[in-house]
């Protein structure tokens, strides 16, 4: 069974072009465009006072990287139709009595005007704004004397040193693709069968249904791996994800977590019974669930009890805790003896719901 | 009927889908070694109720039996005896003639010492050695269905289940696949073969004419023949729809039916009321080229047991 799936998969150029070429595009595409870093942070900038202290400010955001001048204002007026648009996310006003207020000693204000659309964004470009302005009204104060601080914070992230967000992104990423193309490879196969008319044939055979699906099963269980590796040479290859963790123990921990998707894949198609419709549902049962609840994108913890506890039965959930484990922590069985256990129970539930699922019978 | 153990008791089977009753109430028995036909118009419940023989479709009522073993209690253990081939052609296109018959032979656990003995006397009926390594998807519809029924003797089965193996096939592999029944049949393989081509049904032991999910009769084609009221006048007579319109009110005709361009007309005898038939035929200007009195097909039984 598993030669002859083998064989037709071989010969079946476009599901295997699908099968390499979709985890490749999922991960260039989300890794590309999924990132909560905040660069280039377009301003623009309406300078009232054009004094010393007014370049020293601007020259401060220009040296933390983070901002790009896009342009100088004359007017204020300029203002509402500038942020209207999308070509400038920030616009720093300095009054004209900014610099006259400095030198007398009296607090002086700087308007940041953010673009609040994305709130995301606009909070971190906030906060790089205050901090710029932050540790230039203490060198205003001080005057360039040298004082040791009686508290410094000294942080060190552990894991991801440089907090990019595609440290946390790409080993999500592998097991969302994981979910997605092993459910969605094996629900083509059983719902061609039904689509063909071949199942008459085969369900007239004497083969066992435990046979028939893990025949279907095992070609496909190899693809996924392949998929895996490809995934995680990937990330770290383009994306300089590092992999810190056991491979083995990476590899293993898929082969459970995809066995169950597979398995998953197989009970849609024996219950669709057409191709178009099982990938609908494929993708409806995997994409969203592990793209929205698995912790992938938007951190549990955030969110409303009810969808919390929805999140416990999704298993990139525990998947994800793999990935990121073994590529960022280099943790070892010891720290995800849970997880594996619980990709133990969803391959056996895959596997179990998926034998019992396909039935032998027409009608 | 023989003494011994049917190969297959069928008793009061039936199904439906939805309110449509695709077979209902039928009931026969197969002997060993017997070629049964299953005869009926398209609708008429052949393929439901040879599914349901090859545990594939499980009854609403009823059972069946094969060498014992019930479809409605164990439909797997039925599958180990039997050979059934689909209407529609259900092997995978995408592998080639060889890997088709290598799979169903897995399928069907034949052991690897003797798959080349049985592959080379199969081969030696289909004719299909030389297309070996071609993609059964590439072969014509008549080695298509060689191929299926080669697929389904992989595994020498006891009984045979073939839905319509002759439809849409060319004329040679027409008798090729015959040729293998037969043979198969020689060798004590019950076969049940449905057909809607009501002159291969001369070839069964015994024919049941199915309509509407019942068995309108069953017996020996010759006695099926037999069994039909009256005789059959064959006439062969320009303008024959206009001749069958002319006969079909006279008093002495029980039905006409027309076949190709000849009248196939049934009266109580063809010796006492043939002429007078010639006769309204030529009174109407009609030239009669021939009349004859013929053996009752089969095609003239079931119109008058779809009549009747």
């Amino acid at each position: 069974m598993a030669r002859k799936e083998a064989i037709q998969l071989r010969r079946d150029t476009r599901s295997l072009i699908l099968a390499f070429l979709l985890p490749v595009l999922l991960l260039v595409i989300f890794g590309y465009a999924i990132s909560w870093d905040v660069r280039d942070i377009r301003t623009a900038v309406l300078n009232q006072d054009q004094s010393a202290h007014a370049r020293e400010l601007l020259d401060a955001f220009r040296a933390s990287g983070y901002f790009t001048f896009r342009s100088d204002l004359a007017r204020a007026q300029e203002i509402g139709p500038l942020l209207d648009g999308v070509g400038v996310q920030l616009v720093l006003v300095i009054p004209p009595d900014f610099s006259a207020r400095l030198n007398a000693g009296r607090p002086a204000a700087l308007q940041a005007i953010v673009d609040g659309s994305d709130a995301n964004t606009a909070t971190i470009i906030l906060a790089y704004t205050r901090a710029i302005v932050l540790s230039y009204s203490l060198d205003a104060q001080l005057q360039g004397a040298r004082v040791n601080p009686p508290v410094t914070l000294e942080s060190r992230v552990w894991y991801n040193e440089e907090l990019l967000s595609r440290n946390m992104i790409v080993p999500g990423l592998v097991a969302v693709i994981m979910m997605i193309v092993a459910a969605m490879l094996t629900s083509l196969t059983i719902a061609r069968e039904w689509e063909r008319g071949t199942m008459e044939q085969l369900a007239a055979t004497p083969v066992a249904r435990a046979e028939v699906v893990l025949g279907k099963l095992l070609p496909y269980l190899g693809i996924g791996l392949v998929d895996v590796v490809v995934s995680a040479v990937l990330g770290v290859w383009i994306f300089d994800v590092p992999f810190r963790g056991n491979v083995l123990l990476f590899m293993g921990l898929s082969a459970f977590f995809l066995t169950g998707a597979l398995g998953l894949g197989v009970v849609i198609s024996a219950l669709a019974r057409s191709q178009l419709l099982a990938t609908q549902i494929a993708m409806i049962v995997t994409f969203l669930p592990a793209y929205l609840l698995s912790g992938f994108m938007y951190a549990i913890s955030v969110m409303p009890a009810p969808l919390q506890l929805l999140t416990y039965l999704i298993p990139a959930r525990y998947f994800i805790v793999v990935t990121r484990g073994l590529f960022l922590k280099g943790v070892g069985p010891e720290a995800l003896w849970l997880q594996g256990l619980l990709m133990i129970v969803f391959a056996a539930l895959g596997l179990g719901l998926a034998i019992r699922s396909f039935r032998k019978e027409l009608g | 009927m023989t003494d011994a153990a049917p190969a297959i008791a069928v008793r009061g089977l039936g199904c439906r889908f939805g309110e449509i009753r695709a077979v209902e109430d039928v009931s026969f028995e197969v002997s060993p070694g017997e070629l049964f036909g299953l005869v009926g118009p398209d609708g008429a419940g052949k393929t439901t109720l040879l599914r349901m023989l090859a545990g594939v479709l499980r009854p609403d009522g009823g059972d069946a039996q094969l060498y014992g073993v019930s479809v409605v209690r164990d439909p797997e253990g039925v599958k180990h005896e039997i050979a059934y081939m689909p209407q529609r052609f259900g092997l995978y296109t995408d592998l080639t003639v060889m890997e088709n018959l290598d799979f169903y032979a897995d399928l069907y656990g034949v052991p690897q010492a003797e798959r080349r003995a049985r592959l080379e006397r199969l081969f030696h009926f289909s004719n299909l050695a030389p297309f070996g390594d071609r993609l059964a998807g590439a072969l014509s519809g008549g080695m298509k269905q060689k191929l299926a029924l080669s697929c389904a003797l992989i595994h020498l089965p006891k009984i045979l289940l073939l839905d319509e193996p002759t439809f849409g096939v060319d004329p040679i592999s027409r008798r090729d696949l015959w040729l293998i029944v037969h043979e198969m049949v020689e060798e004590g393989v019950t076969a049940v073969v449905s057909t809607a081509y009501l002159d291969e049904a001369e070839r069964f032991d015994r024919v049941a004419l199915l309509h509407g999910g019942r068995v309108l009769a069953l017996d020996t084609p010759a006695r099926l023949q037999r069994g039909l009221s009256g005789e059959v006048l064959v006439i062969e007579v320009e303008a024959p729809r206009a001749a069958r319109d002319l006969l079909v009110d006279h008093p002495k005709v029980r039905r006409v039916t027309l076949f190709g361009d000849k009248l196939h007309v049934t009266v109580a005898s063809v010796a006492s009321d043939g002429p007078a038939i010639e006769r309204v035929l030529r009174d109407a200007g009609l030239s009669v080229h021939r009349a004859h009195k013929a053996e009752a097909s089969l095609e003239d039984v079931f119109i008058e047991r779809l009549a009747g």
